[in-house]
């Protein structure tokens, strides 16, 4: 499967992650949100970038709960609770955000 | 009520030219999910997987090793490392990554997870589990 966008083409999985991380861009997340009926602004970039930084340093992305408590410690309990997190992401908040980060499938999300 | 399960996930490989160690990696991660009472063992070769400055670009394939850092934030916070096994292998604790965790209960105070123990211990530890998980 494969992703047709500005000339440009991006492969992904069965599930629509994307193949190559290194391909990602802006451009390719806003235009996965938008076919999920989603706009994405700051909070929403917040989360996916918080995703992409996790990554970096530990190249994974992480399990719904270990995302949740993590951005409880970065960004306070008020971002760092489900309820939060699924009114942004309401296909459950690691596997979307990660998704339109450009990252594989979170590891522990059972 | 559940009943909570000891479980040790031993890893007794080199971490690449086999699929052992990040397969076992992501099994301990995913079986966090489970809250049973985890820790892992790093024996013979496996020592080797928690080792520093890691570099697997001349191999081809990808450099795991950082993962081992998340284990924490995953509340694996006991990785035994037999003694015996680093110094068969001219090692010391000093060649291997200094993995933490924070301790929720002593507000998230910083604490290594690596225990370096001699091999009587280690069987002794492996001998109180319910389950062994072998990669």
């Amino acid at each position: 499967m494969a992703i047709e966008l500005n000339g440009k083409t991006y492969e992904t999985d069965e599930e629509g992650y994307l193949a190559d991380l290194s391909q990602w861009d802006e451009e390719v997340a806003n235009h996965m949100a938008s076919e999920d009926d989603c706009e994405l602004g700051d909070e929403h970039w917040e989360v996916i970038n918080f995703l992409r930084e996790y990554y970096e340093e530990y190249q994974i992305a992480p399990a719904v709960r270990i995302l949740t408590k993590a951005i409880g410690k970065k960004m306070g309990k008020d971002k760092g609770n489900s309820k939060y997190l699924y009114s942004l992401f309401p296909y459950g908040p690691a596997k979307q955000a990660c998704k339109y980060g450009g990252l594989p499938k979170p590891t522990g999300c059972v | 009520m559940p009943t909570v399960k000891k479980m040790m996930y031993v890893n007794r490989r080199a971490p690449h030219g086999t699929g052992y160690a990040l397969e076992g990696l992501e099994v301990v991660l995913i079986g966090t999910a489970f809250e049973q009472e985890v820790c892992m063992a790093f024996i013979g070769d496996g020592v080797y997987q928690i080792m520093q400055g890691q570099d697997t670009r001349a191999a081809g394939m990808k450099n795991f090793s950082p993962t081992y850092k998340a284990l924490g934030d995953y509340d694996v916070t006991r990785l035994y490392v037999e003694q015996e096994s680093l110094s068969e292998r001219g090692l010391s604790v000093d060649d291997l990554m200094p993995l933490t965790y924070e301790d929720e209960d002593d507000d998230w105070a910083e604490k290594p997870s690596v225990q370096v123990i001699v091999r009587k211990e280690l069987s002794q530890i492996m001998a109180a589990q319910d389950v062994l998980f072998n990669f």
